[in-house]
């Protein structure tokens, strides 16, 4: 305290040697420390470098044909096991909420409300009541056991297990001696008491062989399918886990699930409708000549089919299978971790983000990630708008055939006719809305399919009127111009030539007394 | 014992000088051990393998060796000439090197690697250090767009294949 009368004598403050004394060696040692301690961190990195590259596999757990938990798998492998697991990973755009009393936090947006036409196709069928977009491999069983496809009054079958559990474990509760006998029990089982066996989804153990981590096929579905498929290549007994490359392999193994299928007979044993080939028309070839429908449409009564997730056979149609570039190059991409490379688990799309698309496109691909992006999204948009429209036309061929049907004067042979054409514009709509890559994995060839979905739509509206357009095949040959009269050539010309005697266009009259078409597709 | 340490090193001070000098000898020797354990030396020198001493460009490595190119070392595409431009090559050597540990020891880089643009430019100059009098007439920028032609855009796998 200092007033003003009483002026405080200026002192200099006294210098704090004893502090000051200690400040630089304080520092110089935290900064020597720090140093050393940098460089020592430098070292055991690159130490740790050294070891990765020389060793990458320390094996901890013995793994035998029953290690079904992948867990103990992780112990062996655990750069692969934690890729694994984050298969449950969902970015919070793709969330949606369940609703109440599901136990999820969180699950996929639905299919059906995005896009209803959806609805409308599937009517008379399970799939009208709850469709969702896809999510990880680590929600498969999950949610399966929840989709309102298998509560009552819906019955499934046990076959749907194949593909939305780890399938070795489920045969092993059920026959471990037995296992061909063990499939068949599981298929035929109600769905309830099937999913009591699986304990969970998509594991090691379906794709690995526990002993040498060699790629295998689990599922007899596929062991079948594709020898069907090899023997129209002209490849005679063909055995995956004996006579694939390990290239083939890498698509195999998810070619026992992504794929279109069906359940045959009361056995419901899982069938791949290969063996014509693998395309939509040699599917729908199939299927008809076996006599097969999924469902009766209950707005047509057309006997339909419903088309799965074909995405192997659609990626077997583009330039990446050509290019033998698997689904594991682009799905699973080997990712840098220190220095050795891993097999990324995270089984994703590769455009999930800029470091994915490098890993997966730029292995091949000299472009930046964005040109990369961009490309995809051109297929992809593409695709939507094509695929949007035929999926207008499908759609109004059901209620064209639905109206018809409800006014009950119509010549049932065009009802029947338009049918047919309904069965395979709905078969070939589902088969590339199922499928998961938006258009990309075989672009032209999904075009294509769209073009034939837009075409036999309205074949079928025409069959309902009693029409039938010719198919050209060869233009050259049997295909004949329609002209237009010359113009007189003497016309004054103020005043306008007269146009052309125009073709009656034939309305849509129901007449259940006009003549029945001939062809049927 | 310790009175002679002291009288030998002339006082407290100069003991303390002599502790201070012990460790950064310490930090000296944990350096240069690390820097010999890393095979630092190698990257004085300018043998390929140097370059995948840190395995990151095992791909191009494999590729190299087994390319066109092989009997050209990297630096002589990615570095400026040493002999002619003896700064730049430094300079070039200090960039790479330092971002190249960084980026290595962080983990912070992409699984496919790929060329800045001034180095990519740089691999294009070396390109017409052997092949321009072959090129000479097709290497000028074009009449309309006035756009440098780059050899990389077509040739862009003689090098090594990504």
């Amino acid at each position: 305290m200092s007033t003003a009368e009483e002026p405080q004598p200026v002192v200099e403050p006294k210098p704090d040697h004893s502090r000051r004394r200690w400040l630089l060696p304080a520092a110089f040692f935290v900064i020597g420390a720090l140093i050393t301690g940098g460089i020592v961190a430098l070292l055991m990195n690159i130490a740790q470098r050294k070891a990765e590259s020389t060793q990458p596999f320390f094996q901890v757990v013995q793994l035998t044909e029953t290690s079904f938990d992948p867990a103990e798998w992780g112990k062996n492998f655990p750069a692969q096991y934690e890729s694994w697991a984050k298969t449950a990973e969902m970015p919070a755009s793709e969330q949606a909420t369940p609703p109440a009393g599901d136990p999820r936090a969180f699950m996929a947006k639905s299919k059906l409300a995005a896009d209803p036409r959806l609805v409308t196709m599937w009517q008379g069928y399970a799939f009208a009541v709850e469709y969702n977009e896809p999510r990880g491999h680590a929600y498969m069983l999950l949610d399966q056991q929840l989709v309102k496809r298998v509560q009552p009054p819906f019955k499934q079958p046990g076959s749907c297990l194949n593909c939305h559990a780890s399938v070795p474990e489920v045969l092993n509760a059920i026959d471990p001696k037995d296992p061909a006998g063990a499939w068949a029990t599981m298929n035929k089982m109600p769905y309830a008491d099937a999913a009591k066996l699986a304990k969970h989804p998509v594991t090691c153990i379906d794709c690995h062989d526990p002993a040498t981590m060699k790629l295998r096929i689990t599922r007899p579905a596929f062991v079948e399918g594709i020898k069907a498929y090899k023997a129209t290549q002209g490849i005679a007994n063909f055995d995956p886990n004996k006579d694939a490359t390990n290239n083939e392999m890498r698509a195999f193994v998810c070619a026992q699930c992504h794929v279109e299928y069906y359940f045959k007979g009361d056995a419901k044993t899982l069938v791949f409708p290969w063996k014509n080939g693998l395309t939509a028309n040699n599917a729908l070839d199939y299927y008809d000549s076996i006599g097969f429908s999924d469902f009766t449409q209950s707005l047509t009564g057309a006997k339909v089919l419903k088309a799965q997730h074909p995405d192997y056979e659609t990626w077997a149609q583009g330039i990446h299978a050509k290019n033998g570039v698997t689904c594991a190059d682009c799905h699973m991409p080997y990712t840098r971790q220190g220095a050795v490379k891993v097999s990324d688990h995270q089984v994703r799309s590769p455009m999930a983000d800029e470091a994915q698309i490098n890993k997966s496109c730029l292995t091949c691909h000299h472009q930046t990630e964005a040109e990369m992006k961009g490309r995809v999204e051109t297929i992809q948009s593409t695709w939507k708008e094509s695929s949007s429209k035929s999926f207008d036309a499908l759609d109004q061929l059901i209620r064209d055939i639905a109206a018809a049907k409800a006014a009950g004067n119509v010549n049932p042979d065009w009802i029947a006719a338009a049918q047919q054409w309904q069965r395979k514009a709905q078969f070939f709509q589902d088969y590339t809305v199922s499928e998961n890559s938006r258009g990309f994995h075989a672009p032209q060839y999904a075009l294509s399919i769209v073009a034939d979905v837009t075409d036999a739509a309205r074949r079928g509206q025409l069959a309902l009127r009693g029409i039938t357009e010719p198919v050209t095949k060869d233009p050259a040959k049997d295909y004949t111009p329609m002209k237009a009269t010359p113009a007189p050539t003497t016309a004054a010309p103020a005043t306008p030539a007269p146009a052309a005697t125009p073709t009656p266009i034939v309305n849509p009259v129901y007449s259940p007394a006009a003549p029945a078409p001939t062809a049927t597709p | 014992m310790v009175s002679k340490l002291l009288a030998l090193a002339g006082g407290m001070r100069g003991f303390l000088v002599l502790i201070g000098a012990g460790l950064v000898g310490v930090t000296v020797g944990i350096m240069g051990f690390t820097f010999g354990y890393a095979n630092g030396f190698a990257y004085f020198a300018d043998d390929p393998a140097t370059c995948k001493q840190c395995h990151s460009m095992n791909k191009q490595y494999d590729a190299w060796a087994k390319g066109s190119h092989k009997t050209v070392a990297c630096q002589e595409c990615h570095s400026p000439e040493k002999h002619s431009q003896p700064v730049q090559w430094l300079l070039s050597e200090a960039d790479n090197g330092f971002w190249h540990s960084l980026k290595f020891t962080t983990g912070a880089y992409p699984t496919n690697i790929k060329i800045r643009d001034h180095n990519k430019e740089l691999v294009r100059e070396n390109c017409l250090n052997c092949h321009g009098n072959l090129v000479s007439q097709i290497e000028q920028p074009s009449l309309h767009s006035n756009a440098q032609i780059d050899c990389l855009r077509c040739h862009n796998e003689v090098g090594h294949k990504r």
